[in-house]
């Protein structure tokens, strides 16, 4: 499944079927420590440092990741999030709809954008995060942290902070919350009940 | 017309179908209101909030119909309307294609089908059609393998108008409530003036009433259609009776390029009757709104003084013009496998 780690790319009628738990709450809250250590040493320091998610898999650990790097460094650290609907590639070859509405109320002109998504796989989200970006000015630089790494890029993009490699096949789905990460399948169902 | 979107209930859609992109057809056409249940006109206001965040940007436009094109076909005088698509269709990168009656082939005697296939064979993907002659959007659709979207079809719908009119309602009960309202249910919204010749009024019948609102009618006899059989509505020739228990007063302008009878004794006598004087919006409701289609016919359906109060929602339906229709062009064009 070309893009199974977002949820709206989920058909209804089909249910996650969970498998393997590979991260525990703890663990996640520990990669965000981690990772908001990373951030702050690889930045020296927080300044002009923002943080957008990608909606909506990308946000609640994104405003997460806010609250421990503004306990680590005196900085404010502006959060926004970001819906990349409508900048997808894969407009017209399957159903593409908006999730939740931007919300990026300041200029990124000169600051270093921290873009946080929960799950990293074929890369296209973030291309297309990368293209609203820059329509809301000329970042210094743009850093990729995300919760799991899954492999199986399309595209030359990296991460620079990730909380968990973690091979995958591609038919598998890599379901990230506050309280862990689990990896399994979607099954088929009769009906509309199931994965969130 | 359209069927609507049945992969989530139909049994021949297997995942294995949805891997590999394909699926059930999406929508095609927009013709009427009716081509939209509840959850359709439900789920047009919600792309519509995404659309209203990407106007109020510094840079109001998103990729998402790059390289498609949305052919404007207008063969009845309208600015509005059609300004109103074109730059719907521009901040959503798509490329735009005019086609205005006064200026083409048409006045050299040109059939509507011929013209229409031309602009068809130039490759688009959406037609934006406006005729005085209800249906013809409908006859198109036979005719060219673009999607079409009625922009107004002689008396019959302007389904874009009723889902733009929705969108306003629910954006003034939003901002009254601190919270998006589930749909329209409770309120109570009276359609004043030439109901019979209306092709808004036929819409927002339709729409409104989906969304759970009470639809009253309110015109005298001979601007009232023939029948209202299997209309969801009541109606009324007493405007003065019902002011004081109305939510929404909406009031459709006097056609007069449609009146080809005398209908009117004459428009102050209208005025007199049906129009929305100081003296009626005094005693609607306090938190009312007041509606109008445009363009305004100030002195007949509305007096100057009430257009520019602020329960005048008439520059906001202008505005959510656009959002809506990008939200409509995004929603046949963008928004599922075709």
């Amino acid at each position: 499944m070309a893009d199974g780690e977002r949820s709206s790319t989920r058909p209804r009628g089909r249910v996650f079927v969970a498998r393997t738990q590979v991260m525990d709450g703890d663990e996640v809250r520990r990669a965000l420590v981690r990772i908001a250590h990373e951030i702050a040493e690889r930045n020296r320091g927080l300044r002009d440092v923002v943080v957008v998610g990608i909606q909506t898999g990308g946000v609640p650990l994104a405003e997460q990741l806010v609250t421990i790097l503004r306990e680590i460094e005196p900085a404010a650290v502006p959060f926004g999030t970001i819906d990349v609907a409508f900048y997808r590639d894969d407009i017209r070859l399957r159903p593409v709809q908006p999730e939740e509405v931007t919300d990026l109320p300041f200029d990124l002109t000169g600051r270093t954008v921290v873009l946080f998504d929960d799950v990293l796989f074929t890369g296209r989200t973030v291309r297309a995060a990368l293209e609203a970006l820059a329509e809301r000015g000329r970042a210094s630089a743009v850093q990729l942290a995300v919760m799991v790494d899954r492999g199986h890029r399309e595209l030359p993009i990296r991460p620079d902070f990730v909380g968990k490699n973690l091979p995958t096949r591609r038919d598998e789905l890599v379901v990230v919350a506050e309280d862990g990460v689990t990896i399994g399948d979607l099954r088929v169902t009769g009906n509309d009940e199931g994965i969130r | 017309m359209s069927a609507p979107d049945t992969t989530d209930t139909d049994p021949s859609v297997t995942g294995e179908d949805f891997l590999v992109g394909r699926r059930a057809p999406a929508p095609r056409h927009l013709l009427s209101i009716a081509d939209l249940d509840r959850d359709g006109i439900l789920e047009i206001m919600r792309l519509s909030d995404a659309f209203a965040e990407v106007a109020e940007r510094p840079i109001p436009k998103v990729p998402a119909l790059r390289g498609r094109t949305v052919a404007t076909v207008f063969m009845e005088p309208s600015t509005r309307t059609r300004l109103s698509f074109e730059t719907a269709a521009k901040r959503l990168s798509a490329d735009v294609m005019t086609f205005t009656a006064a200026t083409s082939s048409s006045v050299k005697g040109e059939s509507l089908r011929d013209t229409v296939e031309t602009i068809d064979a130039m490759g688009i993907d959406a037609m934006v059609i406006r005729h005085h002659a209800s249906g013809a959007p409908l006859r198109v659709t036979d005719w060219v393998g673009a999607s079409v979207i009625n922009a107004g079809d002689g008396t019959h719908e302007h389904p874009t108008q009723a889902l733009l009119d929705c969108y306003t309602i629910r954006e003034a009960l939003t901002a009254r409530h601190g919270e998006v309202p589930a749909d329209l249910g409770g309120l109570r919204i009276a359609i004043v003036g030439d109901v019979k010749h209306s092709r808004v009024a036929r819409s927002n019948v339709l729409a409104f009433s989906a969304l759970g609102a009470e639809v009253v009618l309110v015109a005298p006899p001979t601007l009232m259609p023939a029948s209202l059989e299997g209309w969801p509505v009541t109606a009324t020739g007493d405007l003065d009776a019902i002011l004081g228990e109305l939510d929404v007063i909406y009031l459709l302008r006097i056609q007069s390029e449609r009146l080809g009878e005398v209908l009117l004794p004459s428009l102050d006598e209208y005025h007199w009757r049906y129009g929305l004087t100081r003296a009626r919006a005094d005693a609607l409701k306090r938190d009312a709104l007041v509606m109008h289609p445009g363009p305004m016919i100030r002195g007949v359906e509305i007096s100057p003084e009430v257009a520019d109060l602020p329960a005048s929602l008439v520059t906001r339906q202008v505005r959510n013009g656009v959002v809506t229709r990008m939200a409509v062009l995004f929603h046949l064009l963008g928004s599922g496998a075709m």
